[in-house]
Order: C-alpha cells, then sequence, then structure tokens
C-alpha cells in the first residue's frame, strides 16, 4: 500500500509536465473497473498507439464489453504512452501501467495485442519493455503475462512471431472467451508455458509460432514447414462468427478529445466485390449483414449511452448492404434534426450514392468521397474493380450539382503492370472531374486526389506480386505531381520509405523479427506516424540481421512458392486466390460474387457454420443437409 | 418556453485533466444521454447554449464550478436532477441546481473572483514558505508578463492565507477573476519559485458578482 501511495505521489506529478495528460487517466463514461482483488483472471486490452487514436478502436471496444460481462474476468485498456510520458516514466522507472486500476502490465494474467496495420509492431515491442516484460516469447516463463494478438496485420503473424505467445485469428467475439477458459483450466492446474501454449494451440483458429519450424531453401524461399509434434494442427483456421453478434453499445466516452468522436456500428461484414488488391475484402469473408430494425435500435440505444454527436455507419462497401435505403430512411427519420451527425463510407461511384449522402442532411460541407483506385480500363480489369470514366463524370457533375463543392477522389498507383500511361490517366481523370465541377458551379470547385502507392498483401491474389521499387514509385509521384497543379487541384501521396516499411512488413517472415527487434533497438516507434517514420534505422537493421529488404518488397514469387502465410487460412482456398491472380494476368473480370459463386473455399471451410446460420444474412450460398445427411440424424 | 439553470459542480481528479472545451463537450453529451432538451444557436453549425463561468486550467480540480444552460422548455429541477445523476461522467460530481432568469448576462461576464486551495505533495518547510510569502504580499508591485503583456499582480491578490494541516502546509488564496483582470495561481507559486508539479490546487469558490 505505501508503494501504491508513493506512485499515485510520483504520478500526480509527472502528469502536469506531458501533453494531453488525460490520455493517462482513464476514468472516462462507460470504462469498466471492477475490484482487481476479487477477480480471477485479468486482461489487458491494448492498442499499440496513443490513446488519441486507440480509443475509438472498435475490436478493443467489443472485448472489453464483452469480457467485462463475464462475473471471474476483468479487462483493463493500455496505449502506447507519447515520448514526453515514456522519458518520464524511464526517468522515474516506473512500469507502463493500465488506465483503469493503474496496475502495471505485468500483474495481468493475459496481455492482447490489437495489431490492425503492420506499423504498430515496434511500439508492441517497446510497450512490453515499458511494462518491464521481455519482449522475446522465449524469455517469458509461466509469471509473465501470455501475450497474444490479433487483427488484420497478423494473418501474417510470422514477422511477430518471436514476441507474441499465441495469435488469435480472424473474429474476436468467440475465440476470446475460448482461449481465456482455456487458459484457467491450465493455470489452476498449475502447467508450465510449454504445456500451456500446446494446450492452447488445440483451439481452434489459434496459432501458437513456436510450435512451427520453418525450413528455408538456400534461395532463401520456404522448403516446409514443420511441427514440434503431429497434434499441432497442420494449418490454422480463422475463426468466424455466423452472425454479427454483438453491437457494442457502452462506447467508451473519452474526457479528452480524441481522432474519432463517434459511435461505431457496423452494418456489415466482408465485402463480395473481390477487388484483387484488397486485403480487407479477402480476409473479412463471408459477407454478414445486420438487419436495418437491429442497426437502428443500435444506435438509439448507444446515442443513450454515450451521448455522442457523430455516429459512423461501418463497413468496407455501403452501398452493398442490401437495405441501405430503407436503412437511411429510417436513421433520417429518426436521428436527423437531432444535432447529430451520420458518416457513411464507401459509396460506390454511382449517383445512387448521392440519393444515399442527401438522406443524411447536412453531410455537404465535408467533401464527396469517390474511390476508382484505377483510371485506364486496362489497370481496372487487372484490379478487377470496373468502373467507366462516362460513369465517374457523370457521377461527378451530378455531386457538384447537387451542391457539393468538393470532390475527393482515391487512387492507387502500383499496381501489377502499371505504366506511366496508366499514371498519366489519373491525371486526366482527376482535371475531367473538375472541369465538370467547373460547369456546373463554376470556380469553387475543387478536386482532391489522394494516390496512395500499392502494397501486395498476403492472402490476396497479389500475393505474388513484387511492389513497385522507390525509384518507380518516385518517378510515377512526380509526373503525377507535375500534371496536378493549378487552382482547384490538390494531391496527397505516400512516402515511398513508408510503403517500403508496410510492404516487408507485410509479406515478411519469420526471420524479420530480428530486423524487428534491431529496428526497435535502434529508436523506431510510431512507424505509423509520417514525421516519425525512420528509414535509416531499418536499413541498418536489414543488415545487421543479414537480410535484403529488396527480397520482401521487390521480389514476384514462384507460382508453386510456399509462402511464409500458408499454414494460416483465412478459409479461402489458395487455389482459388491463386486463379484470381491468373484472372489479373488475363486481365480478366469477375463478377460481384453475391450475383454467381465462385467457390472461394468459404463454404466449404465453414459449411458447419453456415448450416446453422442460413438465410440471407450470410450474402453465401446455403449449405443443405443433404450434403452431410450421413452424419446427421433427425428425429421423425 | 425556453430556460435556463444553473448547475454548481465538482470537478475531481478523473476530470482534472480535461481542458475547458473538453468539459463543455462533455456536458453536452451528459445533456444528451439524459435526453435534457438543449436549446441551441441558429445558423450553419448550431451551437449548444451551454456556457462555463470562469475557465479552469488544466491540472486544477474544482469544488465549485458554475455552469449555465438553456432549454427548450421549462424543466421540473428534482426530476432534471435525478435525471442527470446517473449520467454524469465519474469526473464530475453535481452540488446543487436552480433556474436563473434567461436573460440575464452571460456567465463570464458575471465572474468576480475565485480562491484556490494550494497543497504541497512533498514536504516543505512552512517558516520559509510564511517568510516568502510575507516578503512578496508586501510588495507594492509585483510586474510580470503574460503572453507579451506587461502587468501588475499585486492587485489580482485579494486574499491570501498560509496555514498547516496534517503538517503540511497549504495556502488559501483569493484573486481578482475579472474579464480583463484574472490573477492566476500558478503565477504565485512562480513567484515563489515553488515548480507548479508539486503542488495540487483546487478551486473552492467561483465568486459571482
Amino acid at each position: 500500500m505505501e508503494n501504491r501511495s508513493q506512485f499515485l505521489n510520483q504520478l500526480e506529478q509527472i502528469l502536469p509536465l506531458v501533453e494531453k495528460p488525460g490520455r493517462y487517466v482513464g476514468g472516462e463514461y462507460n470504462s469498466i473497473q471492477k475490484n482487481w482483488n476479487s477477480i480471477e483472471t485479468k486482461i489487458g486490452l491494448i492498442f499499440p498507439d496513443i490513446y488519441d487514436i486507440g480509443l475509438s478502436n472498435l475490436g478493443i471496444q467489443i472485448l472489453y464489453e464483452k469480457i467485462n460481462q463475464e462475473f471471474d474476468l476483468l479487462a483493463e485498456r493500455a496505449y502506447a504512452p507519447w515520448l514526453d510520458m515514456e522519458k518520464l516514466l524511464k526517468e522515474n522507472n516506473i512500469p507502463l501501467f493500465s488506465l483503469e486500476s493503474k496496475t502495471p502490465l505485468s500483474k495481468f494474467d493475459i496481455l492482447g495485442f490489437t495489431l490492425p496495420y503492420e506499423t504498430l509492431f515496434t511500439n508492441t515491442l517497446n510497450i512490453l519493455n515499458l511494462a518491464h516484460i521481455p519482449i522475446h516469447s522465449n524469455e517469458r516463463n509461466e509469471n509473465f503475462p501470455v501475450i497474444i494478438a490479433g487483427g488484420h496485420a497478423t494473418y501474417n503473424p510470422e514477422p511477430m512471431s518471436a514476441f507474441i505467445d499465441a495469435f488469435l485469428l480472424g473474429e474476436g467475439e468467440d475465440i476470446i472467451l475460448d482461449f481465456i477458459h482455456e487458459f484457467q483450466k491450465l493455470k489452476n492446474k498449475g502447467v508450465d508455458k510449454n504445456t500451456l501454449l500446446f494446450s492452447l494451440s488445440q483451439i481452434p483458429g489459434l496459432y501458437v509460432p513456436s510450435l512451427y519450424k520453418p525450413i528455408y531453401q538456400s534461395d532463401g524461399t520456404i522448403e516446409k514447414i514443420d511441427r514440434v509434434d503431429p497434434l499441432v494442427p497442420e494449418i490454422v483456421t480463422k475463426r468466424i462468427v455466423g452472425k454479427l453478434p454483438f453491437i457494442p453499445k457502452k462506447f467508451i466516452v473519452p474526457s479528452i478529445s480524441v481522432v474519432h468522436n463517434r459511435i461505431s456500428i457496423e452494418i456489415m461484414r466482408g465485402c463480395t466485390r473481390g477487388c484483387r488488391f484488397c486485403h480487407a475484402g479477402m480476409v473479412n469473408r463471408p459477407v454478414r449483414e445486420r438487419s436495418v430494425d437491429e442497426i437502428v435500435e443500435g444506435i438509439q440505444e448507444a446515442i443513450d449511452n454515450t451521448g455522442f454527436e457523430e455516429i459512423a455507419l461501418l463497413s468496407l462497401s455501403s452501398s452493398d448492404y442490401t437495405n441501405i435505403g430503407e436503412l437511411l430512411d429510417k436513421i433520417s427519420e429518426r436521428f436527423v434534426g437531432q444535432n447529430l451527425k451520420v458518416s457513411l463510407p464507401s459509396l460506390r461511384i454511382e449517383s445512387f450514392s448521392i440519393d444515399l449522402m442527401e438522406k443524411l442532411k447536412g453531410a455537404r460541407q465535408g467533401g464527396f468521397t469517390l474511390a476508382p483506385e484505377a483510371a485506364t480500363d486496362r489497370m481496372r480489369n487487372i484490379i478487377n474493380k470496373p468502373i467507366s470514366d462516362e460513369q465517374l463524370l457523370s457521377t461527378a457533375r451530378e455531386i457538384f450539382k447537387r451542391g457539393w463543392h468538393t470532390i475527393k477522389l482515391y487512387f492507387m498507383i502500383g499496381h501489377p503492370s502499371e505504366t506511366l500511361e496508366d499514371v498519366k490517366a489519373i491525371a486526366n481523370l482527376c482535371k475531367q472531374v473538375l472541369s465538370e465541377g467547373h460547369k456546373a458551379i463554376g470556380k469553387r470547385a475543387s478536386v482532391h486526389a489522394g494516390v496512395s502507392t500499392f502494397v501486395p498483401k498476403a492472402h490476396t491474389p497479389f500475393q505474388w506480386v513484387a511492389c513497385d521499387n522507390p525509384e518507380t514509385i518516385k518517378m510515377k509521384q512526380e509526373l503525377l505531381r507535375n500534371e496536378l497543379k493549378g487552382p482547384g487541384l490538390k494531391f496527397n501521396w505516400t512516402d515511398p520509405k513508408e510503403t517500403m516499411l508496410e510492404s516487408w512488413l507485410s509479406r515478411g517472415d519469420r526471420r524479420l523479427s530480428k530486423v524487428i527487434e534491431f529496428a526497435w533497438e535502434g529508436g523506431a516507434k510510431f512507424d505509423a506516424w509520417q514525421d516519425m517514420h525512420n528509414h535509416e534505422i531499418w536499413m541498418e537493421s536489414f543488415e545487421k540481421a543479414g537480410l535484403n529488404y529488396e527480397y520482401y518488397t521487390n521480389r514476384t514469387r514462384f507460382t508453386d512458392e510456399i509462402f511464409p502465410w500458408d499454414h494460416i487460412s483465412t478459409g479461402i482456398n489458395k487455389s482459388y486466390i491463386f486463379e484470381e491472380y491468373q484472372n489479373s494476368l488475363n486481365q480478366k473480370l469477375r463478377n460481384d460474387c453475391r450475383e454467381q459463386c465462385y467457390a472461394c473455399g468459404i463454404i466449404q471451410n465453414f459449411k458447419d457454420v453456415r448450416q446453422i446460420n442460413p438465410g440471407n444474412s450470410w450474402m453465401c450460398p446455403e449449405v443443405t443437409l443433404k450434403s452431410r445427411k450421413n452424419e446427421i440424424s433427425l428425429p421423425n | 418556453m425556453k430556460s435556463r439553470y444553473r448547475i454548481n459542480y465538482s470537478k475531481n481528479e478523473l476530470m482534472r485533466y480535461t481542458s475547458n472545451l473538453d468539459v463543455q463537450k462533455s456536458w453536452e453529451r451528459t445533456f444528451r444521454r439524459a435526453r435534457v432538451p438543449i436549446a441551441y444557436s441558429q445558423g450553419f453549425h448550431p451551437q449548444p447554449k451551454i456556457q462555463l463561468a470562469c475557465p479552469l486550467p488544466l491540472g486544477f480540480l474544482s469544488e465549485n464550478e458554475i455552469l449555465d444552460f438553456v432549454t427548450e422548455e421549462k424543466l421540473v429541477i428534482p426530476n432534471l436532477e435525478t435525471q442527470l445523476a446517473e449520467k454524469i461522467p465519474p469526473g464530475i460530481q453535481i452540488n446543487e441546481i436552480n433556474e436563473v432568469e434567461l436573460n440575464q448576462p452571460s456567465l463570464q461576464v458575471q465572474t468576480r473572483a475565485a480562491q484556490y486551495r494550494m497543497e504541497f505533495l512533498n514536504q516543505l518547510e512552512f517558516s520559509k514558505l510564511s517568510a516568502d510569502i510575507n516578503l512578496l504580499l508586501r510588495k507594492d508591485n509585483i510586474i510580470r508578463t503574460r503572453r507579451g503583456k506587461t502587468y501588475d499582480l499585486r492587485p489580482l491578490i485579494l486574499d491570501l492565507v498560509v496555514f498547516e494541516e496534517e503538517s503540511l502546509p497549504k495556502i488559501r488564496i483569493t484573486l481578482s477573476a475579472l474579464e480583463n483582470a484574472t490573477g492566476r495561481p500558478e503565477e504565485i507559486l512562480d513567484e515563489l519559485l515553488i515548480p507548479f508539479q508539486s503542488v495540487r490546487i483546487t478551486r473552492e469558490i467561483t465568486l459571482l458578482k
């Protein structure tokens, strides 16, 4: 107790010295603090970037509510401290603590990191270190918390395999409690860490990297992936929920301003469009929708519980939500005029989208966003995102006519086999859109072109392709900079160095753990922050690890190559992804898979889940009992 | 019928580092949760009619904050108290709610002075502190600059006592809080060469005209 009051006194004298001390105090409305001493198992949920960014993360929010609903569990949160706070924690030898009870993270039973993107990897190491926990999995015995991770960037878990004890693959809603309950049983038996990890590996969707050993060939590619024991699953398949289960309604309401001050309601998970570059579109299958009534009731309850002034309807493609018109009618009927803002991302390029935005009156201030991604038909066929110039221009015309002054256009450079002609077409198209604006509303019209650089991702049809090298990227960006000049045009691009970092981390193997470790030791952190990213450290770390970054970024993979992530399954078969890769090489389009099932593997790999969740909440075909009649006997 | 109400509240440890703008936002959300029909200004960006009396510097606690808000309709105060009780964030505690005249001048204009308590977090010699304070108070002028402007801190100090409680020295000070003549407790600390982070400052009273 003496220590505790000493710590609180220390903390009180540190907080006034840092920027936004409110990041470190907790106590927000809807945050939950249980009695530490009366709870059996304590879980720390960590978003490894600062509070301002992490607070509104939907994944953490869902797990926080879900875990805290259990009487014998508690979940508390932690985020990456900003540099000023990190310095003071170190100077005062204060281990990083949770927001709710201010308990050092090393006192928790389980620490769960969410890794939605790769540039959070170094922060993860930094947080472990600030918590006085060894960064390497094999340096932590059963007296340390079990370190787990999940999120989009963990579908290729290998680069982080040296640091994380177990990855929870796929949707966390169910697996988290399966994992915790198994952990509790094992812990009560008093097993050692190796036994614990081995037993945990038997949970579907749970990947324990230390139980696998990749064998490399002389050219650096993988020959095979060995398992330490035949009982360890050969392939770990992600977990999904059959029905979107849980709208979090008690969002934590921050007491300080953060990046997204809003309620996020997921209206649909997954996407049927099949854009070949899109990681989210591949790893989040199948498409499952919530009903209109469930969403509307969810919004009402969330407003009553939080008082937030903004609601974001989340999905990968809002226009594809089956009853989008009805949903927005009901929302505007019930909530518009109450000084609330409703935002709707990811709309298709068609005039119907403008009708949709108009239902959410008052949204005109922010500009209208469209994402054509590519500007020539050839490129569009390659990436499987067909949209004609004419359709884009007529939609743009209509947007300007109906009162918007700004259109934001999102493109990507660096798609496979892209030429300078394809890049130039981006600039031309932006100018054509602007000229539509001039015709409709005169000089007030403006076009913002956001042009990011494509990074090939694991588990997508482009996992075989090379990422553009930095020189090519620079050349393409230079071309766009020269073309996209003048009044009414704004051009944003991504630093090629950031693209490189994302590129080698996305498709890296286990050997990259060393590179990440060296980079972190050299001071790399907050890699997602433009002004914090230090390319030199990473280059030195590759050298120190005896690896070549170009091997990971600029190499076209062999068609029969075993990938570092091949023992991880997203439910989509590699043969299907390869077929899609071939289709891209032949510039062959594939339709929205709602129109026709292309047998990607989801139905095959999740047939049990589909069978017990029949009906049209899934966009996949039904699995009938016929196919399984030998296994199920129905009473007469 | 539009009505105006005044809440007197405390701001505790959990909201200590919430800025005035964010406190205002917290109240806006509290009212929305409690379904209190707050009136909004007209125009392109309607703003809720909520105003704070006297800005509280970041890191200060308070036992006496004053906030006015306007509602679209007349409310019954006991009901309002119940409604709000469950919806306020843990960092705020309501002390009192009263109805006030709708057309009163703004709260900022009505604020006259504020009384603060300063508690030292580390051991400090009482006699030395007393002597330093006496020296300070004996001055006719305490000329300082704030944002490039020169001003005299001395006349802004309306009252100052130093006392001992649980063997730790404390200061109670009343400073002017008029619109163009506001004294700040941390400026006194600066004159006494005491680092601000080693002191817990609590506003005890906000004095209206």
